[in-house]
């Protein structure tokens, strides 16, 4: 189990390794790329399954004793992150190996996508299994800088300028984080995540508001919490469509889950609970008015991830053990239904040749798999039951109806609100870019037709423009199954998310686990 | 725990004068707001790890408390390859930015500003019932300047 834990970080760090010195032979590269991610995803699996069955695992790396040395922990939350976001990964880079083939880039000089890709992946999993605060840091560097990477690929000119916004904001959080680092360590004389857990409590209040402030901001700028989260619709879009479904599946929720380890173990304390919840209301509202002024597939798909953020958000603000068991079971959800759209979107690019929905239109009779595979995932993202995101809502709500203050029920009708209007947001595009006639699209721009046009007679050329690749659409009919599994397994999931958020309630049972014997607790894993 | 007054009043400094820059729409100076932040940060790191003392070479019979905290500098020595590491990123990302568009700040988004100006129409989705096929009002022109 404790080789596990470095492996799962060392396999795709040593993949990116190797495949950038297979550089220029793209075949190679791929098959170790891939290779690496299954082999991390059943790694994770098995860490999931161990760590569900046997407690968790600490790893004090070069077995220097934990508050002095580096400790990598993997407990529930963290092994049911791996596990999702390995699967994930492993989906979109399928989805691009497909993609990459049909587009024939063999010659083209970007050998630095998979290199940058496993990077991203390193870094995601170091961010997972950090035991410790500057740990936390450097594996979001790692993520961060990869993804400053895969964001301008290619480097044309709408890339470049949503780039530029998106890495300034990232650096600027990123020096937040660091500050905070810095005045968390002057004020307990430690970054070890379980020893600052223990120390803090004998802090004065403001000092522990502060530090508690600083951090909060440094991941709400990550996982787009409003009002810092105006950067996301702005950024993503842009990016090729692999790249934006990876980052807006798992980039956010790594954000939402620093959180969740802020307010559990750091800080379970609830003097901020009220103001998150506050700021959950908002960016649930926010998110989703936003999302219905859109014009842009991706870019309604950006805003409805916004406004999702919102619910994560208000299930760990409860602060009771069934918020934070719904707040987790809500982040597997979300990540894989949001790729999964985001994937689909990818699909519907590449058949109608835009995402722009006053563009495009009778998606649904040219392209019917495409809009089964965009249409599951826009159910269950809207909450329509019996669907993942039906079952988390529905947990959202029972837990913040525990609550039972006024706020609490003005949080459960804008969160029903927010829903409706994400479904209003996905319908609108169903209706326009799939239900529509294309002849009823005005100033017909899709690529088929004018293809055409060009070309009414080459047959050639018209089945050309239509191919997509059958692995794109299998890695994305892939993510709309496990989506769906998502919902058919909810109950030994939701079990799992159950004694996760319990091993968080307080910080006692993280303290004991990497500090045995420094609290006098009985230390229940 | 006694901090040098200066150490701090120079922190303070090059914090303010890096949001300062990084608040400007010019790129160059947003890069140098982040590099005098950057180093602003690892100044407080060092702050924080207390007043200056002996290396942290153990020598037999010496107070603990006499010698220098080495984990603060351990954590500046990281953040500074990172920095290091970022800001060439960045240059180079400005440098692309200049030699596409001859232009060095930050741009506003092309469909943030379409939507601003109204000019983003919305096809609106009047489907009565009975009415099998859907004839959208004329006033859809589906066209977003890009």
């Amino acid at each position: 189990m404790a080789a596990l834990v470095s492996l799962v970080v060392l396999v795709p760090l040593l993949a990116a390794a190797l495949t950038l010195v297979l550089g220029r032979r793209a075949r190679p590269q791929r098959v170790v790329a891939a290779l690496a991610l299954v082999i991390v995803l059943g790694m994770s699996v098995a860490l999931l399954v161990g760590v569900d069955a046997g407690g968790a695992v600490v790893v004090e790396a070069g077995d220097w004793p934990a508050p002095y040395g580096i400790v990598l922990v993997v407990d529930r939350l963290s092994a049911l992150m791996l596990v999702v976001s390995s699967l994930v990964l492993l989906a979109v880079l399928v989805f691009s190996i497909g993609q990459g083939l049909a587009d024939g880039d063999d010659e083209t000089p970007v050998s630095i996508y998979y290199p940058t890709y496993l990077i991203l992946t390193t870094g995601v999993m170091v961010a997972f299994v950090a035991g410790d605060l500057f740990n936390l840091y450097v594996g979001f560097e790692i993520l961060l800088v990869a993804s400053y990477v895969l964001i301008t690929l290619g480097g044309t000119q709408a890339r470049i300028r949503a780039g530029v916004t998106y890495v300034i904001v990232s650096l600027l959080s990123s020096v937040l984080f660091l500050a905070s680092i810095g005045m968390v360590y002057g004020a307990l004389g430690t970054v070890n995540l379980a020893q600052v857990a223990e120390r803090v409590q004998d802090l004065p209040v403001d000092v522990q508001i502060l530090l508690h402030v600083m951090l909060l901001v440094a991941f709400g700028i990550k996982a787009a919490v409003f009002p810092l989260s105006f950067w996301l619709p702005d950024s993503y879009p842009s990016a090729p469509a692999p790249v934006t479904a990876a980052f807006a599946g798992l980039l956010t929720k790594i954000g939402v889950y620093a959180i969740i380890r802020v307010e559990t173990v750091i800080f379970p304390s609830p003097e901020l609970n009220p103001a998150l919840m506050v700021l959950a209301l908002l960016t649930m509202v926010v998110g989703a008015l936003g999302a219905v002024a859109q014009a842009d597939i991706k870019r309604i798909l950006s805003f409805t991830l916004v406004s999702h953020i919102g619910y994560m958000i208000l299930g760990v603000a409860l602060g009771t053990v069934a918020g934070t068991a719904a707040a987790i079971y809500y982040i597997v959800h979300h990540i894989v239904v949001q790729t999964t759209l985001f994937l689909a979107a990818g699909l519907v690019e590449r058949e109608a040749g835009s995402t722009s929905i006053t563009r495009i239109g009778g998606l649904l009779a040219s392209a019917p798999l495409v809009a089964v595979l965009f249409f599951i995932p826009a159910l269950s993202l809207g909450g329509i039951p019996p669907f993942s995101g039906f079952i988390g809502k529905l947990g959202l709500f029972q837990a913040t109806a525990a609550q039972g203050d006024a706020l609490a029920y003005v949080l459960i009708g804008a969160g029903a609100l927010v829903s409706l209007l994400t479904l209003y947001a996905l319908v609108r595009v169903w209706n326009l870019a799939f239900w529509r006639p294309a002849a009823d699209v005005e100033g017909d721009e899709t690529r088929l037709l004018r293809a055409v046009e060009e070309a009414p007679d080459d047959e050639g050329a018209r089945s050309e423009t239509r191919t997509t690749p059958r692995l794109m659409t299998l890695s994305t009919a892939g993510m709309v199954v496990v989506g769906l599994a998502l919902t058919v397994f909810a109950g030994p999931l939701y079990a799992v998310a159950d004694r996760a958020a319990q091993n968080l309630d307080g910080s006692a049972v993280y303290i004991e686990l990497v500090l045995p014997g420094a609290t006098e607790g009985e230390g229940a894993r | 725990m006694t901090v040098s007054l200066v150490l701090v009043i120079v922190m303070a400094a090059l914090i303010a004068c890096g949001v300062y820059l990084l608040l400007e729409r010019s790129l160059t100076r947003v890069v140098l707001g982040f590099l005098l932040i950057g180093n602003g940060v690892n100044l407080l790191i060092l702050i924080m790890g207390g007043p200056a003392g002996l290396a942290p070479i153990f020598e037999e019979g010496l107070d603990p408390s006499a010698y220098n905290d080495p984990l603060p500098q351990a954590l500046i020595l990281t953040a500074i390859v990172i920095t290091f590491a970022v800001s060439a990123f960045l240059l180079a990302l400005i440098y692309r930015s200049w030699r596409l568009a001859n232009a060095d700040d930050v741009s506003d988004d092309a469909d943030d500003v379409a939507l601003r100006e109204g000019a983003l129409t919305m096809p609106i989705e009047e489907v009565s019932p009975d009415e099998g096929d859907t004839d959208f009002p004329a006033e859809v022109t589906g066209e977003a300047p890009r």
